[in-house]
């Protein structure tokens, strides 16, 4: 136990994800030795991100303002949407650039055991945005878990009454993976999303 | 499980390693790409036991130990958490019942039940039920919320809670009887059932002793009311016995599978 504010800056820094005691106290004794650190800056950004920070009106992925910068965007194909848990889906789609369409963030996904039902998730939402008649394709890009996998089969149902395409990421074998070391799921799903190469 | 041993020759304690089968009832996120998974096994009852690096996509047995899959297991006890460094798969219920949303909403109810009825030891006969629950669920052999009933009640006979769906709870008078009263364990005569207490239809009661014995083909005989006043029946059963409310239990979908 260190005595006063540095056990408080400590505790702090223990108490966000995947920081324990001891990242904590590495943080805060860089924090107090490093005479290059320029504090001030961080403490600006924290107060910063909390003020101006927060979710899409349209999308819920993070934003500045009202509206994110992919929901402003005029390039953006409006009439495909990519449904996904998590704002962080976003920026990880985003990296493959091969999707040019809108984003709907959910917020999670739909996990009973945890008291999360599909009125938790922005589910709603979503169908406020279809409404309109503008999209033509849904692409369900939850995680390939049990509770994505669930979500996505919701979804689907919910959707197929509207009559719009609906379609799901594909599942299988990690590029630069060896087949030998697949797990059998993975492989019989892969199986399953086969595509075909030549007649 | 076995205990830590220390061995002449080697002159290094040796850590236990153990085998056993086991299904998945729950996950929680650990650290970046860490998970710990609550499973029932067949031998050494309820084990919380830490799957490293299973997030990861390159992974070799995340998918192997989501809910509801069984799976076999070779684990060794660590400090607090045992550690899982092998699975192969035995049965792989959790995608069939994740594609019917029903399925999985009832899946769900189960594997919580199971977390809260079983402790650290042993009960090979709820290992059993809950595998058994989940294959008929995967297989929509009956509709998902006959099989999550069926499975509540008998579940909870196995912990030593069985309803009386003929005979009264309270005094053993023969049946049948309609007074349900939960807190007395299911049925009751005129003369115990307390005050205001409600009365069933014989036909609800019925259908509840064919979900407690396995009558099949009486549940699946029932209509829809019939089924929904049951499982308003056994939902106030086990909320009782179980003390703590089951979060999942309002989510159930009550929509028959497709």
């Amino acid at each position: 136990m260190y005595e006063g504010i540095v056990q408080e800056l400590i505790d702090e820094f223990g108490r966000l994800p995947g920081i324990g005691p001891k990242s904590a106290q590495r943080i805060a004794f860089h924090i107090l030795q490093t005479e290059t650190f320029d504090v001030t800056r961080l403490a600006e950004l924290l107060t910063e991100v909390r003020e101006k920070v927060h979710f899409c009106e349209i999308c819920g992925n993070v934003a500045e303002q009202p509206t994110c910068s992919i929901c402003r965007d005029p390039r953006r194909n409006p009439a495909s949407i990519c449904v996904v848990e998590e704002a962080k889906d976003v920026v990880a789609i985003e990296r493959t650039r091969e999707f040019r369409g809108l984003y709907h963030v959910l917020g999670g996904a739909i996990s009973p055991i945890d008291g999360v039902g599909p009125d938790d998730l922005r589910i709603r939402q979503l169908m406020q945005r279809l409404a309109d008649g503008v999209v033509q394709e849904v692409i369900i890009a939850t995680d390939p878990n049990l509770e994505g996998e669930a979500t996505a089969t919701y979804l689907s149902r919910l959707l197929t009454a509207l009559e719009i395409r609906v379609t799901r990421l594909a599942s299988g074998l990690p590029v630069g993976g060896d087949l030998e070391y697949a797990d059998e799921v993975t492989l019989g799903r892969a199986f399953e999303g086969r595509t075909v190469v030549s007649r | 499980m076995g205990e830590r041993s220390f061995s002449r020759d080697a002159r290094y304690w040796t850590v236990p390693v153990y085998r056993d089968e086991g299904v998945v009832l729950r996950t929680h996120k650990l650290g970046e790409a860490d998970r710990i998974v609550t499973l029932l096994t067949r031998e050494h009852g309820k084990v919380r036991a830490v799957a490293k690096g299973v997030r990861r996509t390159g992974s070799k047995f995340g998918a192997r130990l989501e809910p509801f899959m069984v799976a076999d297991l070779q684990l060794y006890e660590g400090r607090s958490l045992d550690v899982i460094n092998q699975a192969e798969t035995l049965a792989s219920y959790g995608a069939l019942i994740a594609a019917d949303y029903a399925s999985y909403t009832a899946a769900t109810v189960m594997v919580e039940t199971a977390d809260k009825l079983t402790e650290s030891e042993g009960s090979l006969q709820q290992y059993l039920l809950l595998v058994g629950a989940l294959r008929a669920l995967s297989r929509h052999d009956h509709d998902a919320t006959l099989i999550l009933d069926s499975y509540l009640l008998r579940s909870l006979s196995l912990a030593g809670w069985a309803p009386s769906f003929f005979d009264c709870a309270r005094c053993q008078a023969p049946g049948p009887h309609q007074h349900m009263v939960v807190q007395l364990g299911g049925v009751v005569c005129d003369a115990c059932s307390p005050p205001g207490s409600p009365r069933l239809e014989p036909s609800v009661i019925t259908l509840l002793a064919a979900l407690l014995t396995g009558d099949w083909a009486a549940a699946d005989a029932s209509d829809d009311s019939l089924r929904s006043r049951a499982s308003g029946v056994v939902a106030a059963y086990t909320q009782w016995h179980l003390e703590r409310g089951l979060r999942s239990l309002i989510h159930v979908s009550r929509e028959r599978a497709q």
